[in-house]
């Protein structure tokens, strides 16, 4: 009795520490997005914000954006459906925020004799389950849109549901070619997998055996998290987007639900292109180099080394998409679906042909 | 298909081009919070209320009437100014001068500086060199529109 209560416990305080990563990570994001796209642009970037005068180069605009979010008007306009309207960003977060669940955050960790796996819920379809959490979260641009009553959200919305449909073939097919490598759709054991060496030294990541798979699912996953240069459904140039009626903090849960995006999209790519939390050449006693030497560490410091990695890692990536994003100026409608049907569709299944063609060698 | 390629290698260098400046403003503006002096700053901003931009000398900022060597208005209320003024903000009541040589002078001037699109037709048009905007002045934002009319006094002063 006492081992469930435990066992409850142990997920409850994952489930919190996981959301509140995420959630963390996504204000440090609306931050990095400031001050990236800033640097890149020459300018400063916001670093107004302070507290008792004290400024920290602006690290405090993520709370200053969120008062203010939180004290602006909810407006409802009256031509809405009502209780849609207010669905929508939570749909579209739900989903997004669930799938941090399946994400492998390290390796297991031993307190006592007690192991704990650092994850939530180590699924048999881990992969699958992020991949149709990410798409149920189309819902909430398509509601968000249809809900709103309104012409640009509505064309917003449908741009949107085009969009991801069309990507989410392209996503899922460039993962085939990596499931056939490592034979599994859990997590846990793909990131597990990526600890071996190919040829004895190089780590056998999943970028250096799928590295075009890795391309495609690059492109696809950027198209997912509707930023720039796939920014169809907002377009705030064109239509002003799928949350043209929204505001306050409705409005700030979509803007959220993009900076989330593009933390999932980053801890899939590390997961499954760049070994998760695996260091290269870092066992569970600590580093075997391939050229002889041996370092040995103690646990602990093994589990937060990993952990480390797979944090460093995912930052990585939100740098680079955030990167991406101020630099590249949004496709035109029809360039996009090109681009997703007539370019990484065909891409992909090669990727998986020739992957095929590899294995049965 | 070589227009697509070349289209290509110019959507890496695009990246290639933001990661150098971010990488290079990145290091500069450690500098800078670490304190060392650089001759690169890493940004061109400027923080504006701390730290401002020269005015050119022929910026047309706030007006400000000019004096005779006795302390009085130059202006001989010709009303050229009135006249011209596109935005019809100027006022200006005459009053008869003791001196022959001056005949006229403003009893009252008022500038409805909440209309003036600041074109400096005012300057241009008048004779006497009275009314000048050379002040270096453009920070006048006032929270109600009554606080932006400015009379003889504030003119001069
Ligand atoms: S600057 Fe132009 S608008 Fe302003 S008071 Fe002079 S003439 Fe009128
Ligand atoms: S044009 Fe000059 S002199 Fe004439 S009323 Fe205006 S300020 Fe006075």
């Amino acid at each position: 009795m006492t081992e469930t209560l435990n066992e409850m416990l142990i997920i409850f305080i994952k489930i919190v520490c996981a959301l509140a990563w995420l959630l963390g990570l996504t204000l440090f994001l609306t931050w990095l997005e400031r001050k990236e796209s800033a640097l890149i642009q020459d300018r400063l970037g916001a670093n107004r914000a302070s507290i008792f005068g004290i400024r920290i180069i602006g690290l405090f605009q993520p709370i200053a954006d969120a008062i203010k979010m939180i004290f602006k008007e909810d407006f409802v306009p009256s031509f809405s459906r009502k209780f849609l309207h207010t669905m929508a960003p939570f749909i579209s977060f739900f989903f997004v925020a669930i799938t941090i669940a399946a994400i492998p955050f390290g390796d297991n960790l031993r307190i006592g004799n007690r192991t704990i796996h650092l994850q939530i819920l180590d699924f048999n379809v881990g992969l699958l389950f992020i991949l149709a959490m990410l798409s149920l979260g189309i819902y909430g641009i398509i509601i968000s849109g249809w809900a709103s009553n309104n012409k640009y959200a509505l064309i917003g919305g449908l741009r949107g549901a085009a969009q991801i449909i069309s990507y989410e073939v392209a996503l899922g097919l460039s993962l085939i070619g990596l499931i056939m490598v490592y034979p599994s759709l859990r997590l846990s054991s793909i990131v597990l997998y990526q600890g071996e060496l190919l040829f004895g030294f190089l780590p056998k990541w999943g970028i250096f055996l799928q590295p075009l798979g890795f391309v495609i699912f690059l492109f696809a996953a950027l198209s997912e998290t509707k930023r720039a240069p796939f920014d169809l459904p907002e377009g705030e140039s064109e239509i002003i987007g799928f949350f043209t009626e929204y505001s306050g903090l409705k409005w700030g849960l979509f803007m959220m639900v993009d900076f989330m995006e593009v933390i999932i999209v980053s801890t899939l790519l590390t997961t499954l292109f760049f070994g998760g939390w695996q260091v290269p050449w870092l066992a569970s006693d600590g580093f075997h180099f391939p050229w002889g030497g041996e370092l040995l560490l103690s646990h602990v410091v093994v589990v937060l080394l990993q952990v480390a990695a797979f944090n460093i890692k995912v930052f990585f990536f939100c740098w680079l998409q955030i990167l991406i994003r101020w630099t590249y100026p949004r496709f035109r409608y029809d360039q996009l679906m090109d681009f997703g049907w007539k370019l990484l569709i065909p891409l992909s299944l090669v990727n998986i042909i020739g992957t095929g063609i590899i294995m049965t060698l | 298909m070589i227009k697509a390629l070349g289209y290509f290698i110019e959507i890496i260098r695009g990246i290639f081009i933001t990661t150098r400046h971010f990488v290079v403003n990145l290091f500069f503006r450690c500098l800078a919070v670490l304190g060392i002096k650089t001759k690169r700053k890493g940004s061109v901003t400027i923080q504006y209320p701390e730290q401002k931009k020269e005015i050119a000398s022929r910026h047309r900022s706030l007006h400000r009437l000019m004096t005779r060597p006795d302390g009085k208005p130059r202006c001989v209320a010709c009303m050229l100014c009135v006249t011209v003024c596109p935005s019809e903000c100027i006022y200006v009541e005459a009053a008869e001068d003791p001196d022959p040589e001056i005949q006229k002078y403003p009893a009252k001037f008022i500038i409805d500086l909440s209309r003036c699109c600041f074109c400096g037709f005012c300057v241009e048009a008048c004779p006497e060199d009275a009314i000048r905007m050379d002040t270096g002045n453009v920070e006048f934002a006032q929270y109600s529109q009554e606080d932006m009319i400015y009379d003889l006094d504030k003119l001069i002063g």
